[in-house]
Formats: structure tokens, sequence, C-alpha cells
């Protein structure tokens, strides 16, 4: 989307940029006048969806943000959270679903460097990234194509910046087959009093650029990232940004370096809508205005228009506030790491931007209206007409042989283990991976304290597609649980909103109902939401994706010494299952992978009994009374018993009363825990306590897991399924 | 005990390597900067993993001729300690101070996983507090560690004891699978004829403390420290 520098300005040109007419009007309402091209770029960047959350904004304020820990909630490049010891985390997760379907290894690289740059923009070093990943079905049209591409952007960027990928999630529905999601998160440390923020203050300080030069590629990629798919998204592949992850890497340690030398005010990172909305945030946060001379901004090649240059989303750059007179010392960083760094423009008084190319004004427009004021939508939302057909009650076909189920289960790309993904990622860089990739939360130690940080990300897709509401509810409750299962109490979540086209009612129906789940989880459960990302038009010809609200929640361990694993360690222990079975299939893996059947109410999601478990298992887990720990999801009891055995290929023999298809259920609020028998009577009493339905069904040891259930058996040798597990997901790519 | 640890603006084991000297094992330790020829009294001298400048040519293909280099090759001749790990390892075959290449991987990916490396040589400093024979853990992360050489160069460095550390099965026994990038002879890690040299792709600074589940890898490092003090005891 090249520009003329002769381009007439009018709503015509404006809708091509993504303004409503209503919008237009607006712009030109606030100015008095017609805009001239580069504010009209600048405004539809502003206004994106991406970046206004305009459509989201009225649902977000649902959200509980505040809490104990919190320093910092939404509103910052990212959140803060302190985590005892005088350290502080600060995380975020986003989203970068559309680049990565266009051009998938560009596009997910991308990704993870952007997410970087939120976290090491706030003065962090970043110890941890994680991916939440939703593909399509493997046949589908260069599906296969897309994850090796997605794997490889992932691993190439993080790996040379020298960031653990610790863990994620990797998903499949045929509703991703023409929009794959990629949701990067990353977590970074700093001492609590060293957090830096990006607000410009101090009229007369310098405004200066860092890092890469700026190019032609990622021109107007918010706006791009606001729109859904159809025949024509090949021709939007130049708006997608290339990635240089040494760059990066560079930038981090100049950027980490150049804060201690007390000179830096504010600073931010050129994320989505570059130069513009870096320089428009800082100043609305801050209350100021600014002048940007774009002469001064290092290109790549000449003859860029002030449209362009504020537009263009070229990689690995920051923008920087300097203390008037100490700039210098900034700048001497910068050189001696060997990047482009100049003073572009200055901080003003009275709230407005001014920006200037060869010796012209192209742009002079008050901050606040573009920023604080920019639209805001209360789009209608209306429940599905289909949706009494959609839950109702599915017919639960009884599985003649459920050791054959079982490993059918563990075949399928959604249950097999996804170590052919992790193993790619460096996950042991930074020598602070307790519990790496496969378990059920990452585990990183908080080095010279004895605390970990656990982390993971959970959402569950096809629930929120049957019951938005439950999903949302749901995937909070799913990540406390797995934090539980380390020991871990949670302290903050980032979440990534996807969906689909929010002027459609149902969507947004979807969009506020998993919000609503949701926010009531992490009422319940005391978890706030720290930042967080929204991804709409998610769509491609019509056809929306699952509504996907990924979360991503931190928790701190306070000794590590403790730490069960997700699978059994030894023969001999008594295994116990914890929570309470219903026999709830509406949405489960079993139906949907092996009957083709995706219908019926997701498991019913009780908080208090979420509650009282995850408090349970931390509780058992700071006595050392755990040996394992592993919390049941996706493809219910069997599959998750069928987990425990492959860590170290220890079996189990258990029994159950329950039935054949029981097995497979879903219920929530579930774990299964492995304890040596010397400890398992106290095990008991304490869930009795604690008000947690346990009961003692087996023990661990030799080579076969075996289930006895109501009216039958189920026997399997754990090598065999193992083999099954491991072997599926890169036999199914074929790479 | 000195030991420099170089810092390539790519390098990211960096500060993983201080941590174990510094913390774990208590030495006087501090980085060297890559475009400076100067040690600063370094008595052992490591270089890390990472992508020294990028790399997007070769792996340490850039770095081989970079100002510090010269002062480690200096180093390196008058009998001195150098430790590569990764990254550093290439660097040191780029920079002719250890023999071959390490090429990309043979699946063609990055690998991210734990391996087992039978101790071949246990006369080196750095593999001195080992048992020859003896097997270990350790994990690798690269993309480009599939070591090669030409055939004749490979049975001179058999002939010639080179060979420190080979991938091998858990049990100890070679075996193809577990040479998980393809490494002519198996090949994890390499010395040079005096021993004091010494290059490998695993990373034992990622498997040096408990808490990490596997300490494998300290007695390379407290090897490397004894062997140093040694070297400067003996007022070379």
């Amino acid at each position: 989307m090249s520009a003329p520098a002769e381009a007439v300005v009018d709503a015509k040109r404006a809708a091509e940029m993504g303004l409503s007419g209503e919008e237009y009007e607006r712009l030109t309402g606030l100015l008095g006048r017609t805009p001239s091209l580069t504010e009209l770029g600048i405004t539809s960047a502003l206004w994106s969806e991406h970046c206004s959350y305009k459509s989201s904004k009225v649902h977000l304020k649902n959200f509980p943000t505040s809490g104990a820990h919190v320093l910092q909630g939404p509103g910052e490049n990212a959140g803060v959270v302190d985590v005892g010891h005088g350290w502080v985390a600060v995380f975020k997760m986003e989203s970068h679903n559309h680049p990565s379907f266009i051009e998938p290894y560009q596009g997910a690289a991308t990704g993870v460097g952007g997410i970087l740059r939120d976290v090491f923009t706030m003065g962090a070093r970043p110890i941890a990234l994680l991916d939440s990943l939703r593909f399509g079905e493997l046949d589908a049209p260069r599906m296969r194509s897309l994850i090796d591409g997605v794997v490889r952007g992932i691993g190439t960027y993080g790996n040379c910046v020298g960031i653990p990928t610790v863990g994620g999630e990797t998903g499949f529905h045929r509703s991703y087959n023409g929009n794959i999601l990629v949701n990067a998160f990353a977590l970074g440390i700093a001492r609590r009093e060293r957090i830096f923020k990006a607000r410009a203050a101090g009229v007369g300080n310098p405004i200066l650029y860092a890092g890469s030069r700026t190019g032609r590629d990622g021109i107007h990629g918010a706006t791009m990232a606001s729109d859904s798919f159809d025949a024509e998204s090949e021709k939007k592949r130049p708006t997608v940004q290339v990635g240089d992850p040494f760059t990066e890497k560079v930038l981090l340690e100049a950027c980490l370096e150049a804060m201690r030398t007390g000179a830096i005010v504010a600073i931010q990172d050129m994320g989505a809508a570059g130069l513009t909305s870096s320089t428009f945030e800082m100043a609305s946060r801050g209350g100021v205005g600014f002048r940007l001379d774009l002469d001064r901004v290092p290109l790549r090649e000449p003859g860029l228009s002030a449209y362009e240059i504020m537009l263009s989303e070229s990689q690995e750059r920051m923008v920087i506030v300097a203390q008037r007179g100490k700039q210098e010392a900034v700048t001497r960083v910068f050189q001696r790491w060997g990047l482009e760094v100049a003073t572009i423009g200055e901080v003003t008084a009275g709230g407005r931007a001014e920006i200037r190319r060869g010796g012209r004004i192209e742009a002079a427009m008050a901050i606040a209206p573009l920023t604080d004021q920019a639209p805001v939508y209360h789009r209608p939302a209306a429940p599905p007409a289909d949706l009494a057909r959609r839950q109702a009650p599915p017919e639960v076909p009884v599985p003649d042989d459920p050791g054959a189920a079982l490993a059918r289960l563990l075949a399928t790309p959604e249950l097999a283990s996804k170590e052919w993904v992790w193993r790619q990622y460096d996950h042991t860089v930074r020598t602070s991976t307790v519990v790496g990739p496969g378990g059920d939360a990452a585990v990183l130690l908080l080095k010279g304290t004895p605390t970990g940080l656990a982390l993971t990300s959970d959402v569950n897709p096809v629930y929120c597609g049957l019951d938005p509401r439950a999903g949302g509810r749901q995937a909070v409750a799913e990540a406390v649980r797995n934090l539980a299962c380390v020991g871990a109490e949670p302290v903050g979540l980032t979440d990534c909103l996807n969906f689909g086209n929010p002027e459609n009612p149902e969507i947004m129906w979807q969009l506020r109902e998993c919000v609503l789940g949701m926010a009531e989880a992490c009422r319940a459960l005391a978890v706030p939401v720290v930042s967080g990302n929204v991804s709409l038009y998610n769509e491609t010809e019509g056809r929306s994706i699952l509504p996907t609200p990924t979360v991503a929640m931190v928790g701190v361990v306070p000794d590590l010494g403790d730490t069960p694993e997700a699978h059994f360690v030894r023969a001999g222990d008594r295994v116990i299952l914890l929570g309470e079975d219903r026999d709830e299939h509406g949405g489960s893996a079993y139906l949907r992978w092996l009957h083709g059947i995706e219908q019926g109410r997701p498991p019913a999601v009780d908080l208090d009994a979420e509650g009282r478990l995850a408090r349970l298992l931390r509780a058992l887990t700071g006595q050392s009374l755990l040996h394992a720990a592993h919390d049941l999801s996706e493809g219910g009891l069997a599959v998750a018993l069928a987990e425990a055995t492959f860590g170290a290929r220890v079996g189990a023999r258990v029994a159950v009363p329950l039935g054949a298809a029981a097995l497979f259920s879903e219920s929530q609020a579930r774990a299964l825990i492995a304890c040596s028998p010397a400890h398992a009577d106290r095990v008991l009493e304490h869930a009795q306590r604690a008000g947690v339905p346990a009961r003692e069904i087996g023990e661990t040891g030799g080579d076969r897991l075996e289930i006895a259930f109501d009216g039958g058996r189920l026997e399997a040798e754990v090598a065999a399924l193992h083999r099954t597990w491991s072997r599926a997901l890169p036999e199914a790519l074929g790479l | 005990m000195r030991c420099g640890v170089v810092v390539f603006p790519g390098s990211n084991c960096d500060h993983d390597v201080y941590h174990v000297l510094k913390h774990v094992l208590d030495q006087e330790v501090r980085f060297l900067w890559h475009d400076e020829p100067r040690l600063h009294g370094s008595e052992l001298v490591v270089l890390p993993g990472g992508w020294s400048y990028g790399d997007y040519l070769r792996g340490g293909a850039l770095a081989a001729l970079s100002p510090v280099m010269g002062a480690v090759r200096e180093h390196a001749e008058r009998g001195g300690l150098v430790l590569g790990i990764c990254n550093g390892f290439q660097v040191l075959t780029e920079a002719k101070l250890l023999p071959g290449a390490l090429r990309p991987n043979r699946g063609q990916r990055f690998e991210c996983r734990d391996v087992y490396l039978r101790v071949e040589r246990a006369d080196t400093p750095f593999t001195r507090e080992y048992a020859a024979g003896q097997v270990l853990r350790m994990p690798i992360a690269h993309g480009e560690g599939n070591y090669e050489h030409f055939p004749y160069e490979l049975d001179r460095l058999e002939r010639d004891r080179l060979v420190a550390l080979r991938y091998v099965a858990p049990d100890g026994a070679l075996a193809d699978e577990w040479n998980v990038n393809g490494s002519a002879r198996a090949i994890a890690g390499l010395a040079n004829a005096g021993g004091n040299v010494f290059g490998l792709m695993p990373h034992p600074e990622r498997c040096a403390e408990e808490v990490l589940g596997n300490s494998d890898g300290l007695a390379l490092f407290a090897g490397a420290v004894r062997g140093a003090a040694q070297l400067a005891g003996a007022g070379r």
C-alpha cells in the first residue's frame, strides 16, 4: 500500500486504509479540514482494531486487573507482578495470526521478536517464551508447510536471541484451516525498583530512535491485522515484516545497558504501527506533545515518504525519550553495540504532534483525540440461532475396546506428543529451566532464590465454541490447575483473545461471553489480568475460527525443593484420583476425534471446587508429599494415566468404578497424584479436610498400564503406547 | 584463578558460563569484549554459545577474524587453556585452533535435547575429573553441530587421540540413532594435540547444578579451573 505523493485524500481512500465513513467524518471533524495523507495513515493505524481495541474495550473492562502483587496492569507494554525477593515478573502475550498465515516463517519469528521487545522495553531481561499455536486439519491446503514454517520461525528467532521457549500448546481444528493462530508469550524479570515505562515527559527532552533502519516492510501491518482474509490476501505479503534476531539480541543488551545510565525518561518499542503508535502512545500517556523531523530517521533506502516512515513496521526498533543534556550517554551505548541511533525530535508542551519531512509539515494534529478518544463500539451481540441444537446432549458411543480407543486418541495430532515441535526450540539456555516443555506447567528457577516461576498457557476452543461462557471459565481454571500441579500459586495472567469478525453479532456474543466467563473465574480464583491482546477478524471467506481466548498464567513456587513430576517416577507409589467424575462428554476429545461429534455442553466448571483442588495440590506439594501430580484435561482419566506412565516408563495398575466411556470423560477440577504408601493416609486426610473428593485407585509399577473399570479391563504395554504417542505427530506431518 | 568469558554481540550463553565459574565454582571471572584484543590476564578463556555475529554465513566464520580471537590464538599457542562450547566450538574450528568443521545437523533441524557422551580421553585438563569410558548426560541445542572432516584427517584425529567425547547410547555403546546430528565418527568434543584447546557441541554449563536435575557438566569446568591453576603454578 505505498502511497503516491499526490494521492487524493477522501472517504474512499480512508476506506482503503480501513476507516469507516463515520470514522473518516470524525477525523475531518476533529481536524476541521481534510487530513493529509500522512495524517490519514496515522489515524487509520491508531484507530485500527489492533491498536485501539474499539470493539472489545467495553467488554475488557470486566476483567479484574488489580491485586496485592500487581504493580502494573493493562495499559503499558506489559504487565508487572511482584514475585518476591525484590524481583518482579514482566509479561505479556500477543497474536501474530495474520502475518503467520501469509508468511509463516517471518510471521511467527517477528511475533516472537515483538513480544520480547514489549518485555525488555520495560527494563526486564526476558527469561522465557511460550507459544500457543492453533493449526487446521493436516490435509488442508498449505497446512504442513504452515506448521513447519511457524515452528522454524519461532525456533530461529528465540534460539538466536537466547531466550528459552519452555512451553505452550499446539492444537488442531478445521476452523483454523484458513486462519492459523500464533500467540507468543514472553516473561522477563527485573528488580522491583528498576521498571521503565513508556510515558513521555519533560518538555525539551530529546526523542531518540535506536535499532534497525526503517524500510518499506510491514507498512500498514496493524490495519492488515484488523482485516479478514480472502483470495486477495496473498497480495498482502509485503505487509509482513522481516525479522533479524541477531539485531534483536544486540538491541536487547543495548537497551538494558542504556537503562543503567539513568538518562532514559521513557522507552517503547516500535511494534504494530511502528513509529506512529510508539510516539503517539508515549505522548498520550504523559499528556505531552512532540515534534519529529523524519529527515533524521535512519532509512534503509532513500526516498521514503512521511507516510511510509510513520507506518513502516520494520522490526527491532525503539523510541526513547532521554533527559536533555544526557542523551550522549545513551547514544554511546547503542553505538558501542553497533546499532543506529539518532535524535529525531523532542517533547513539546500542548499535546500536539508535529511531523516534518523535507522541511514540510506532513502532520499536525492533537494527540489525545486520536488515542484516548478513539472510537469505541458497543457492537450488537446475539447467540447463534442453532445454539440449542449445538448444546443438545450428544449420543456417547461406548467403546468396544477402550484400549484401542486410547491408542487411537494418543495418535491424534491433538493428543500426541509435541516433542517434535519443542525439540526445535532451545528450552535450556539461561540455565534456569527446572521443568521444561511437556509437563503441566513449565518451572523456572529465580536464580539466587529458592523460588520458582511457573508458566502455562491454556484454552479449549471447542468448549468455547459450544458454550463461550463456560469455555472462558474453563481456560482460567485449567491454567490454575496446571500451576497447582507444580505447587505454584497464580499471581497474574495475560491473554490473547482470538475471534472472528466483530461486526457479526454471533462473534461479538462469543467475545462477550468468553470475557465474562474468564472474568468470573479470575475473580473466584483471585488471578488478576495484567496485560493482553485482542485479535479480531480471524476469518477466511466468511468462515470464522472457533472462539479462542488463550490464557497464559504465571505462578510462584515458594520453594523448588518440592516440585513433583507430571509423571510417575517410581514403582510402588499409591495413585490417587482427586475430584469427581460426572461423565461429561460435550466437546470431548473422545467424541470429536473418534466419532466426529462436536456437540453438547462442555464440562461444568465449579470454580469453588477448582479453588479447593488448587489449594490442596499446593499444600501437598509444599509438604513434599507428592512424587507426581498431573491434571486431567482433554481425553480424561485414560489419557492422563497414559501420559503419567510415559515420562519415566513406569506403569500402573488401577481400578475405577466407571463405565468404559467415562474413562474419557472430561469433567473438570480433577487431578491424578502419586505418593509413597507411607504418605497415602496423610494425603487422603488432607483431601478430606480440604473438601476435595479423593480416591485411592491403585499403584504404580511394571511396564503395563492396566485400568479395571465397570464391565471390563483396559490393558496396554507402556512402551507400545509411548511409541504410538511419540511418533504420531512427525509421522502425520511427513516431515 | 582468573577466567575470561568472551562476549560477541550475539553470544547468548555468556551469562550461563559466567554463572557456573563465578557462583558455582567461586572463581574470579570477567567478560572479554569481542572488539578488544586483550584477555586481561585470563588463565582460562571460554568461548560461549550463541550466534557470535548473527552467523548468517556460517557459525563462527566472522568471529574467527575478530580482534579478541587474535589474543585467544596467542594464549592458546602459549599453552593457555581455551574452551569452546557450541558456537565457541564452531569459532575454534573456523579459527583453525581445532581441526574440522561443523555442518548443519543431519536432520536439517535445530535439536534441543539431552544426549549421552562417552569420555574417550580423561587426560586433558577439561576431562581429567572424569574417568575414561564414563558416560555423561548433557543437553545440546544447535542447528549446526554435525562434525565433519576429510576421512584421512579423521583417521589422523583417531590416531593422535584428539577425540575426547563421542555421542553414544545411554549404555555407552555407539549407536547411529544417538548420534543425533550425524557427526563423523560420532565426534562431540575434541582437544588439540597439546590438550589445552578443547571444543564441544553439548553444553556442560547447562548441567552444572543439581537444581536443574543434572550436574554431569560441572566436572568439566572444575577440571579446567584446576588445570589452569596448575599451569599458572608451574610458572609457564
